[in-house]
């Protein structure tokens, strides 16, 4: 493309002639994202208090294995959690609108817009290791697969020793795979794998009809991105304090 | 009647500083009229660009209070006049005489961009048949006035300066009308990926959100542009499935 000649003005980290407070969404993202990170590590390392009564935590879900396999590396810290949270983690990590929250709010590029960065150099997601981002989709095809666990996860929510019931957990565990659901379906990568790879969406009326629904999804993308973080961090502590005798699960019937 | 005090950059591409200027205002004014003001009262030399004052022109961006936006669309009761009002031209181009920036960087960029081209016409007299959901969407990118607000704020451009690897929102949406097109038969994936640079776009949407058109720029047209790169050169599953289709 054409070069240009525009004399670096900004020059600086945070220099902006902004007068709004653009610093706060960056850091209440900071805030946010960091709570998840710290909390969801130290859940997923403890190893217990993860079940009570039917319901279980969706950081443990699905429950592959509890006892650490012998082919597990010994310097690495084991617990069912650590399986599988490398899918639904990746597919966050990877997925667009949480790319652009957190390359401003961790990584300052840039901290806010029209804002002053604190680097000169910048490589984008055009070469390693931004690069991998590309990977969103695969992340994608787990994640769905992760909605239906949670959804029999539910389902068995709903069963106290065998009788059909319903508890305030129920409810939460409920709550889980919806919000989830409605994330996960209104992800750009779905968005461009059900139609909007098309340009003639008209003569396939299936397609069509899916990226209208996909795309009334992602419209509020932002929104269940953190209503669907929220939740799944709140499940695990409800029942982790279920677990531990501090919640008391209340029968609704 | 109300005053106010703006604070209008005054140079040229040699330097320049902001100067103060304590004007009257009145009700319904917006920026543009509150510079014009000043132009005929305070500073006839004072250099702004624009045209329509409706917001379809795309003349009179310029950055407010720090902000990319029109002046002729910036009411003043959006803006704290009890303070200054900072009124510059904007950053990512290179600056000519007060509010005024040379932007035809982005004319040369847009030669530069595969021409539409479209099939052979479906009908005897010339003409094709496209149906109106398919228009719909590529309909939204045609409402951009080229004001280079997106341009603006793009960090890409406006604080690293990539202007020969990287063109920019405008471009993507402009590329993203062309692509999605259900006439059009040109191939630009591979250009979007090399010599336009979109893998440099990391989605902070601020394009979008300076845009006073409102066109969805980040999710409606660099997100699928990018999907459409992926599809081409980062999804093995998609080359195979290619290869039976």
């Amino acid at each position: 493309m054409s070069s240009i000649d525009v004399p670096l003005r900004n020059g600086g980290f945070g220099n902006t002639m902004r007068k709004d407070s653009w610093w706060v969404e960056p850091l209440l993202v900071f805030c946010g994202f960091a709570a998840f990170i710290v909390y969801s590590t130290w859940a997923a390392l403890q190893g217990n208090h993860y079940t009570f009564g039917p319901y279980l935590s969706p950081f443990y879900s699905p429950l592959l294995m509890t006892e650490k396999p012998g082919w597990w590396p010994a310097f690495v810290p084991f617990s069912a959690a650590m399986l599988i949270l490398w899918a639904p983690g990746g597919f966050r990590f990877t997925c667009y609108y949480y790319r652009g929250a957190y390359y401003k709010a961790f990584w300052a590029d840039p901290p806010s817009c029209a804002v002053g960065e604190p680097r000169k150099s910048y490589w984008g997601e055009r070469s390693f290791p931004l690069i991998i981002q590309n990977i969103h989709r695969y992340f994608l095809y787990l994640a769905l697969v992760f909605i239906v666990i949670l959804a029999l996860d539910a389902y068995r929510a709903m069963w106290f020793d065998g009788h059909f019931g319903m508890g305030v957990g129920t409810l939460v565990m409920i709550v889980n795979p919806i919000l989830l659901g409605c994330y996960t379906l209104g992800c750009h990568s779905l968005r461009h794998l059900v139609g909007g790879r098309l340009d003639e969406m008209s003569k396939k009326p299936a397609r069509k009809q899916a990226y209208d629904c996909v795309s009334c999804l992602n419209r509020k993308h932002m929104l269940w991105a953190w209503l669907s973080l929220f939740w799944v961090g709140f499940t695990d502590v409800y029942v982790r304090m279920c677990s531990m005798g501090i919640f008391h699960d209340v029968r609704i019937f | 009647m109300a005053t106010a005090t703006f604070r209008i950059w005054r140079g040229d591409a040699s330097g320049g500083d902001f100067k103060t200027y304590t004007t009257e205002v009145e009700s319904g004014m917006v920026v543009l009229d509150v510079v014009h003001r000043i132009q005929a009262t305070q500073a006839n030399d004072l250099a702004v660009r624009w045209n329509c004052k409706a917001g379809k022109c795309g003349s009179c961006s310029a950055e407010i209070n720090g902000r990319p936006r029109l002046m002729c669309m910036t009411r003043l009761n959006e803006l704290d006049l009890s303070q200054p009002v900072t009124v510059e031209p904007m950053h990512t181009f290179p600056r000519m005489k007060d509010l005024v920036t040379d932007v035809s960087w982005n004319y040369k960029v847009k030669t530069k961009i595969k021409k539409f081209a479209p099939r052979k016409p479906d009908a005897p007299d010339g003409t094709w048949r496209m149906a109106q959901a398919d228009v719909d969407r590529v309909q939204e990118f045609r409402k951009c006035i080229e004001c280079y607000l997106c341009q603006d704020v793009c960090h890409v451009l406006r604080e690293h300066h990539m202007h020969d690897q990287f063109i920019g929102p405008r471009f993507l949406v402009y590329t993203a009308a062309m692509e999605m097109n259900p006439l059009d038969t040109a191939d630009r994936i591979g250009d979007l990926r090399d010599s336009c640079g979109i893998g440099y776009c990391n989605i902070t949407k601020c394009c979008t959100k300076v845009c006073p058109e409102e066109i969805k720029i980040t999710d409606n047209a660099i997100i699928p542009l990018k999907e459409r790169v992926v599809d081409e050169f980062y999804d093995p599953l998609q080359r195979i499935f290619k290869i039976f289709r």
